[in-house]
């Protein structure tokens, strides 16, 4: 754990008698200190391309009256630091009559362990399996024409001083390690993606060779996508394949469902709490309690333990994310999703691990009950309009299905829907339910976190496929 | 106080004296200072208040022809001991590369041009709160409008960019952004949009009515929206999307793109990608200018850049590094395009309307649907259905696709071209796009 106060002039005791000072009148606030190392090793071209480290120390000071935030942050501890922030938090907050809560939840769950992946594994032997990825595909096959492989590893400890002198800790570690490959055959060009991660060491995801598999399936996906024909255009069938197409779900219905858009009823969403808002037998859930999962926190960034928050339950809406700030203006309780990037953000609610539940169909009834429509196993990003609820992702990986069975693969389209109404076109749901490989982050106000998702296969009744071929 | 140039250039001596003292063959640093403070509004009152201050600091150390990198926010001595020590143990251990190398001597900045990307004015937050408050009275005037969102950041930088053989320079600049994201209803929909508006001076920007009444009318005029059947159609590209065309042939276009053979673009040097009224430029010393700079993050002189011309691709964007492996020189582009832009075509904006009896004009587009190496794209979009160059109604949930191969060649550009950001565009027109819809 990092002693934030070790090599400061600032004593704790100081730190938090200017905390306990600056807030006493606010509704909520408090220090958030960071100390982060992260490392990104990249092998490309044939060559090791890049291996950089960076460490990171700050604090983000923040004071909360009524719906007024005053953020301040700085990467410098010290105590003339600390207090010109606290005076930049009194000049914005003028004349404020607050109460704050002292009272926090507390849980002694915690969901990942203290490792360190940089310190755990050696930067030769990173770099070995790195030559080893480049050389297991270009030895494979004369059409791999670019390999790109990268380790990224991180380490972050942080400490949350409240009013009153409540301190609540956290130490977070989270790796990826990710493998694109690009084939060239007659003249054309092809890339296939793929990679694993989450909060345990390296070695974890690597045992047994398992490098080897993460190679293959960026092979594969570049092969299919050889073979590709143009997509279709126009509104038809979608059957989605379990895991990592579960962005849709993101996109969708997650953002929507987030406690800020909600206060504000910017959401296409916000009148819709106890409504049907999804089939019957579709349940979603947003959890952060799974062991070593990419989206999994022991506490979020305000240091509210973690859970898993049913949002849609058979179909009605049931809860929205909450972080403090938007949870006491809504009137209910932080649903500990209140995240923020770094020291130097303020805190959002946010997704954690975002999953839709197993119904008891299967692939092949919804394949079976398609006359012309497209099969999408795998996507590269999504992105919605919260306001109109529009949202679109793209597929990486995808087919077009013709009278009940799997033909052509076709090339990425874009596939765009309306959030609110989406899920009720879910005319079946898989018994095939799969998180997603652990390499997703959530972009929102200009602030990447960790995320995870996880879906059956669905069959969509309806959806805009944005292809080519009229 | 935003740090000087002294300070900078103290930490980035003493960096390098670190790095040649432990051994490193080379190094080279950056030493950087930001502080920006933002004001938010939502529904005319005060939202939100944000301060930064931050420092950075970051060494490439050089063995040979073994590079290794470490940043880090903590500037005391100490740490930075502690790191380059690390960040040089790291380079003993990684790998060669034949084209690692610090930039050509001949090539890096001389003299500084004093472009004007600086204003020393600092607005302090009751005033920021004055403007916010007008923007939004007016932003909020129509009983459509349901919601406002506005800011108001001001932000100063300085940095120097130091190496072991001798390059030590660096500047400040600045920036005033402010924007607003208003949301409408009506029975059928809800929509959002916004305008913004970003200059280096502040006596630049906007005035706050004229951006509230903006981006007010551009969300109520999406109300009540319609979804369009699928058909091949001229697309319109508003000014504000135009320039994302920009953006996707400037990363096709990089050399490093290029060196690793992943860009559609590749090999195509002195081919007719555009039609021949088309030429691009890159000009780093517009006055003012939000891209302007007067080298490249490696030290390399940054001049005016002919990228295509008459149609045809006259230029890579070009770094030492990829430069060396494509065996060019570079020419000042590691960090990417500076003002780039489309030179204007011949036809006015309301003449491009009405080149077709129908078509559809694109405000907005969502989605990461451009793919570089095969050229195909497929985006989200809003906008407006047209008829005889009139706006008809709002469309939205529809798609567009093509192939930038293809979409290039058939791009036509309105005379309408200024300079709001960094990459600019004339309104433009590409025939014969797909669009997906019911």
């Amino acid at each position: 754990m990092s002693n934030f106060f070790d090599k400061s002039d600032l004593a704790r005791k100081d730190a938090e008698n200017i905390v306990s000072d600056t807030l006493k009148n606010c509704d909520d606030g408090e220090l958030y200190l960071e100390d982060s190392k992260s490392e990104s090793i990249v092998l490309d071209d044939n060559k090791i391309k890049s291996s950089n480290y960076s460490s990171d120390l700050g604090f983000g000071f923040r004071a909360v009256s009524e719906e007024v935030v005053a953020y301040s942050y700085s990467n410098e501890i010290s105590k003339n630091s600390l207090k010109s922030s606290a005076e930049n938090l009194q000049s914005t907050l003028k004349s404020i009559k607050g109460t704050y809560n002292t009272e926090i939840p507390k849980s002694n769950k915690k969901f990942y362990s203290d490792v360190n992946p940089i310190e755990q594994k050696s930067l030769n032997s990173k770099i070995e399996v790195l030559n080893k990825v480049n050389d297991y595909l270009r030895k494979k096959d004369g059409s791999v024409k670019q390999v790109t492989a990268n380790f990224l590893g991180e380490h972050k400890s942080v400490e949350i001083i409240r009013s009153g002198g409540e301190a609540i800790t956290d130490i977070r570690p989270l790796i990826r390690f990710n493998v694109s490959v690009m084939l060239e055959k007659d003249g054309r060009k092809e890339t296939g993606v793929y990679g694993i991660g989450g909060r345990q060491a390296y070695d974890d995801y690597l045992q047994n060779d398992n490098w080897k598999s993460v190679c293959e399936e960026a092979f594969r996906i570049a092969s299919v996508n050889l073979e590709s024909k143009p997509a279709p255009a126009g509104e038809m069938k979608v059957v989605l394949g379990p895991g990592w197409p579960a962005i849709l779900i993101h996109e969708a219905i997650g953002h929507g469902l987030e406690g800020d858009f909600n206060r504000k009823k910017t959401s296409a969403f916000h009148n819709l709490m106890g409504h049907k808002v999804a089939s019957e037998g579709v349940t979603i859930v947003d959890d952060g309690t799974i062991d070593n999962r990419r989206g999994s926190l022991t506490i979020d960034d305000e240091g509210t333990p973690t859970e898993r928050t049913v949002l849609i339950e058979n179909g009605i809406l049931k809860n929205f994310m909450q972080d403090r700030l938007n949870a006491r203006l809504m009137n209910t309780r932080s649903t500990g999703s209140g995240r923020r990037e770094n020291y130097r953000h303020v805190v959002l609610p946010r997704m954690r691990n975002t999953m839709m539940l197993s119904g008891n169909q299967t692939q092949d009834e919804m394949i079976k009950s398609v006359d012309k429509g497209i099969f999408a196993v795998s996507f590269g990003g999504g992105q919605v309009d919260i306001t109109s609820g529009k949202f679109v992702f793209n597929c990486t990986e995808a087919y077009e299905i013709i009278n009940g069975k799997i033909g052509s693969p076709i090339k990425g389209a874009t596939l765009i829907g309306d959030g609110p109404s989406i899920l009720k076109e879910v005319s079946m749901v898989g018994n095939d339910m799969k998180m997603d490989p652990g390499i997703g982050t959530c972009g929102k106000a200009g602030q990447g976190v960790p995320v995870g998702v996880a879906q059956p296969s669905i069959l969509i009744d309806k959806m805009t496929v944005g292809g080519t071929k009229l | 106080m935003i740090k000087d140039q002294d300070f900078l250039k103290t930490k980035a001596a003493y960096c390098l004296d670190v790095a040649k003292k432990i051994g490193a063959s080379d190094a080279s640093v950056t030493i950087g200072h930001s502080i920006s403070e933002t004001v938010n509004f939502r529904n005319k009152n005060l939202d939100e208040s944000n301060r930064s201050d931050g420092l950075a600091f970051s060494i490439d150390t050089y063995i040979g022809r073994k590079k290794s990198s470490i940043s880090s926010s903590n500037l005391l001595n100490e740490n930075l001991d502690i790191l380059i020590e690390k960040c040089y143990e790291t380079t003993k251990i990684t790998p060669e590369d034949e084209f690692n190398s610090l930039p050509d001597k001949n090539l890096l900045a001389d003299k500084l041009k004093d472009l004007n990307i600086y204003d020393n004015t600092h607005i302090d937050n009751d005033k920021k709160i004055h403007y916010l408050k007008e923007l939004e009275n007016t932003a909020s005037e129509d009983k459509k409008i349901i919601n406002t969102e506005s800011s108001f950041t001001e932000k100063k930088t300085n940095f120097i960019l130091a190496n072991s053989d001798g390059f030590c320079s660096g500047y400040k600049t600045s920036s005033f952004t402010t924007s607003c994201v208003a949301v409408a209803k009506d029975e059928n929909s809800m929509e959002r949009d916004y305008e913004y508006s970003s200059k280096r001076y502040l006596d630049d920007i906007k005035d706050p009515q004229a951006l509230g009444k903006l981006a007010s009318d551009q969300t109520i005029r999406k109300l009540s929206p319609k979804k369009i059947g699928s058909e091949k159609l001229s697309v319109i590209f508003d000014k504000r999307i135009a320039k994302g065309m920009l953006s996707a042939f400037a990363s096709a276009i990089s050399s490093s793109a290029i060196a690793r053979g992943t860009s559609f673009l590749k090999d195509k040097i002195n081919e007719q990608i555009f039609s021949n009224s088309i030429n691009i430029i890159d000009k780093p010393d517009i006055i003012k200018g939000l891209g302007s700079k007067n080298f490249d993050s490696e030290g390399i002189k940054s001049e005016t850049l002919n990228l295509v011309k008459e149609g045809v691709l006259k230029n890579y964007l070009v770094d030492t590094y990829n430069g060396k492996k494509l065996n060019i020189p570079s020419n000042g582009r590691r960090g990417g395009t500076t003002n780039l832009y489309f030179e204007n075509g011949k036809q006015s904006y309301d003449e491009l309307l009405k080149n077709n009896s129908k078509c559809i004009y694109i405000t907005e587009t969502i989605g990461h649907g451009s793919n570089l190496v095969t050229g195909d794209y497929s985006v989200g979009a809003t906008g407006f259905f047209v008829e005889d160059g009139e706006f008809k109604y709002p469309i939205n949930e529809i798609t567009i696709a093509g192939n930038f191969k293809d979409m290039f060649k058939n791009i036509f550009l309105a005379n309408d071209l200024d300079f709001e950001y960094s990459t600019n565009s004339p309104t433009m027109m590409i025939e014969g796009m797909t669009v997906a819809g019911k």
